[in-house]
């Protein structure tokens, strides 16, 4: 089967179509295995009581929020590279999400301050540099909605996502780096995590759903903007039709 | 098992503003970003 069939918008749009069911009910039934973990199997923290569990939205979402501004970059990238006509769509289609993911990571990490450092917001590297990717996001979105052409839209957003990826490591080892207010990571790929077992797989399966859920809108959103830039085309509006038939 | 009752569970040890907080926006803006593709 040859694979790059699905770069061409017209091919990848029903694939898409099928994809989305499977993504959504993964996403949904991680989700609630997770947060039956998250609540009913692990424990209450030694140190922290309940409010430690706030890590099952937090760690996923700030996890997400990073890993979706380097997927955005790489497709930006590529379209920049190749000219392919999806890849700017699919980092048009990720950003939104990735600009969510990021807010649920500052706000869940607010309210996970408050109770445990005494403060909703410091300027520590950790959350500052996290706020620098919500408005990288934002960012993105903005400059490429200002400008009418796609394709040079797509070009200008491409440079900005580019030379924003700088700001992931600079959030990923802000720990290590800067002598933050905000812990080191617990988990990571060179060490046993320091956490108990549970509390590590309720973080997991709320990480994976996310990742389905990520994956689901983005399919999602990138239809609607194939719809949306290829409206001139001919099958786009003989599906347009058959849609509107079938609603 | 942690939990006693409905109440301790809404409760969370006395950081159920903080808990319930972030889940509670997490949730709206997943929902609300559902909303906005379905239309």
């Amino acid at each position: 089967m040859d694979l790059f069939r699905f770069a061409a918008p017209q091919a990848f749009f029903p694939l898409a179509g099928k994809m989305i069911p499977w993504f959504s009910v993964l996403a949904g039934a991680l989700a609630l295995a997770g947060l039956y973990v998250a609540f009913f199997v692990a424990p209450t923290d030694f140190q922290q009581g309940e409010a430690y569990r706030i890590i099952f939205i937090h760690v996923p979402a700030a996890w997400m929020s990073m890993f979706l501004y380097v997927v955005m970059a790489c497709w930006a990238g590529l379209g920049l590279a190749l000219n392919t006509r999806l890849s700017g769509m699919m980092a048009s289609a990720i950003a939104p999400t990735g600009a969510l993911f990021t807010f649920i990571a500052l706000w869940s990490g607010a309210l996970w301050g408050r109770p445990t450092w005494g403060a909703y917001w410091v300027w520590d590297a950790r959350l500052t540099s996290e706020l620098v990717l919500l408005f990288l996001y934002f960012g993105f979105i903005a400059l490429k909605s200002a400008i009418p052409d796609p394709v040079r839209a797509d070009r200008a957003g491409a440079i900005l996502a580019l030379v924003g990826v700088v700001n992931v490591p600079i959030i990923y080892f802000s720990v290590q780096w800067w002598n933050t207010l905000h812990q080191g990571s617990s988990v990571n790929l060179t060490r046993a995590p320091s956490m108990a077992a549970t509390m590590l797989l309720g973080m997991l399966l709320m990480a994976l759903a996310a990742w389905m859920y990520s994956i689901a809108t983005a399919l999602a959103r990138v239809r609607s903007i194939i719809l949306e830039r290829e409206r001139d085309a001919e099958w786009v509006r003989m599906t347009k039709q058959q849609m509107q038939a079938a609603a | 098992m942690n939990w006693g009752s409905l109440n301790e569970f809404i409760a969370m040890g006395g950081y159920g503003y903080f808990v319930w907080g972030s889940y509670g926006v997490a949730a709206l803006c997943i929902a609300l970003e559902i909303w906005t593709l379905r239309k």
